[in-house]
């Protein structure tokens, strides 16, 4: 290995600096608030966890996570996703009265990158958690909530489309009998290789209607009427109910008033195997990748101790802001330059204008050697230098 | 007033059948289109913005999102593994990827080495047979590599064979058919959705109409 350059990161850690610091703070703010409003609380979990609990209930490839071992030897993980240890917390501490929880959090996840350095290995992510409601209601509330948080951050122009695991899983097991059959066809639509998924069931010992039908399934996306297209498609019962909880989550989504801003997709499946239900993926015109996606995972808690189900989003926060365009316009700060003579003035000064909540530089003039570069830097520069009443 | 679509076309070999293709697909391309130098090319009657990408990085702007669509063929599919559609065979410039060699000569024993374009496609396709090879990745005229015993196989595509005799080679093994793909961003599949499934459409009649 080269030798490495002393201002080096390792590969995928970015600094954020102060431009981008603010945008990202305002847009956190502006989430967060609305989270709040819809009373979402939020919480902190631990940055390591453990391999053996959180690192494989986490359905993020092994090899994106990055191990360490403790002092006892047990291997840790930095976690790489939230909803994992918030599975473990509700599981472990706060589902004691069989309540619905309401939870959030904002905070940075881990996941290696294993090509193009650039890509970040530690990013944040904004989410809610809606854990011990079975409802398709949970499901709608936090689709709205994403719309409506997306709304507040002020993103002009998104969709959301919604797919449902449970439906793909019982056409495909239905048609081809066992589960590893239909596992070997999904795996096409997880690595988005539509020409494979029809040769594969071009081949497969079907009868022409079945073939058929396997080849229309691809074609199920667009609006309401999508759902139809898909009970023709459907024969057994657990498919048509986990239509119907896709009509119940657009009725509630039009009750919301929000329904232009969502398609079926019944396509979509995720790579987060916890997944059982309702899943969905949000984009910005202006990304090339989802800016955020959650769904139902009424499986997980279970694996903490606690069955119970629940449903949720996360949006990753740098790919928000890229969707959102450049950087924020800066807001103004003074900048008072003093000298000994004067060193009280100016600290009443600052202190009065920063009580009324404006920005105050306080910068000693001994400490400049370019006063025409420091001052090109504030909006307002004030002079408090020599003798009172000179100069300024 | 359609929405723009920007379409990453392969530079060289793929580049004609698919602009062929697409004006049987009806698509309303200018007659100098084939001859112009430019990387830009937009159609404004079509609302398509074209750009001319080396053909190994057509699915990284695909991915990346700066084109929405793009036409690749199953060989850099294969070697660059991009988190793209891959929507239709549009079975245009078919060919192979084949492990080739000098002829009646086996693998070296102590440290078999294999040259390729294609290191990924290289490096399975040896591993799923067991054998462990050196890869040694080359940019072009790979077929020099085994003639001047840099390597003992090479991997890469036939589409006559006419290169491979030519140099002296034989073919050993086939390990992909290869066909060109129409490939789209994730993103852009969801939210230009009814101007991408009109261009599927057509271009699947096109293609099932030489098929049958």
């Amino acid at each position: 290995m080269s030798r490495l350059f002393m201002f080096e990161k390792p590969l995928g850690m970015r600094d954020t600096l102060p431009g981008l610091y603010e945008m990202k703070s305002s847009a956190r703010n502006a989430i967060q608030s609305e989270m709040k409003r819809w009373g979402f609380q939020f919480i902190e979990t631990p940055a390591l966890e453990y391999y053996e609990t959180v690192g494989t209930a986490s359905a993020i490839l092994d090899q994106q996570l990055f191990k360490l071992l403790d002092s006892q030897g047990h291997t840790l993980v930095l976690r790489p996703d939230m909803t994992a240890p918030i599975a473990r917390v509700a599981a472990s501490k706060l589902l004691k009265e069989d309540l619905p929880l309401r939870l959030a959090y904002s905070a940075n996840v881990y996941r290696a990158q294993q090509r193009e350095g650039g890509r970040p290995a530690e990013f944040e992510q904004i989410g809610v958690e809606c854990i011990g409601d079975h409802t398709i209601s949970a499901d709608g509330e936090v689709i709205a909530l994403l719309i409506s948080s997306l709304r507040e951050v002020g993103l002009p122009k998104f969709q959301i489309s919604v797919g449902h695991i449970g439906f793909v899983q019982t056409l495909f097991q239905q048609i081809l009998g066992t589960e590893e059959r239909a596992q070997a066809l999904t795996k096409f639509l997880y690595e988005k290789n539509y020409v494979g998924y029809r040769e594969h069931v071009k081949n497969l010992a079907l009868s022409s209607i079945d073939k058929q039908r396997l080849l229309d399934f691809l074609k199920l996306r667009g609006g309401e009427e999508v759902l139809s297209f898909a009970n023709d498609i459907i024969e057994n019962e657990s498919g048509r109910e986990a239509l119907s909880q896709l009509q119940q989550l657009w009725e509630i989504v039009v009750a919301f008033g929000e329904e232009d801003k969502l398609k079926f997709d019944l396509t979509l499946i995720s790579h987060m195997s916890y997944y059982t239900g309702i899943v969905f993926e949000v984009y910005s015109h202006a990304v090339g990748t989802p800016i955020g996606n959650g769904g139902r995972y009424d499986l997980l808690l279970e694996k903490f101790g606690k069955a119970t189900g629940a449903t949720g989003f996360a949006l990753y926060l740098d790919r928000l802001i890229e969707a959102l365009g450049g950087l924020s316009e800066e807001t103004p700060m003074t900048c008072i330059l003093f000298s000994d003579e004067r060193r009280q003035e100016a600290y009443t000064v600052a202190k009065e204008r920063r009580a009324i909540g404006e920005k105050v530089v306080l910068q000693d003039i001994n400490g400049v050697k370019n006063i025409d570069a420091c001052t090109n830097q504030y909006t307002d520069i004030v002079f408090l230098i020599g003798k009172a009443g000179r100069g300024s | 007033m359609k929405e723009m679509l920007t379409i990453a076309m392969p530079k060289g070999r793929i580049f004609d059948e698919a602009v062929e293709l697409l004006r049987q697909a009806g698509f309303n391309l200018p007659p100098e289109f084939e001859d112009s130098r430019k990387l830009i090319i937009d159609v404004e009657q079509e609302q398509f913005r074209f750009i001319l990408a080396k053909p190994m990085d057509v699915p990284t702007y695909v991915e990346h999102g700066v084109a929405d669509l793009g036409i690749a063929g199953k060989d850099v599919m294969l070697e660059e593994e991009r988190d793209v559609y891959e929507l239709l065979d549009l079975k245009i410039s078919a060919c192979y990827l084949a492990v080739a060699g000098l002829p009646n000569t086996k693998m070296n024993d102590v440290a078999p080495k294999v040259a390729s374009k294609y290191p990924n496609v290289a490096a399975a396709y040896f591993r799923e047979q067991g054998e462990q090879v050196e890869i040694i990745k080359l940019n072009g005229s790979i077929e020099l590599a085994p003639i001047i015993g840099l390597s003992d196989r090479i991997v890469d595509i036939v589409s006559t064979g006419k290169t491979l005799v030519e140099n002296g080679l034989v073919e050993y093994e086939r390990i992909a058919d290869i066909t060109s793909r129409l490939i789209v961003n994730p993103v852009s599949y969801r939210t230009k959705d009814e101007r991408i499934s009109e261009i599927v459409d057509k271009l699947t009649d096109v293609i099932h109409g030489v098929r049958s």
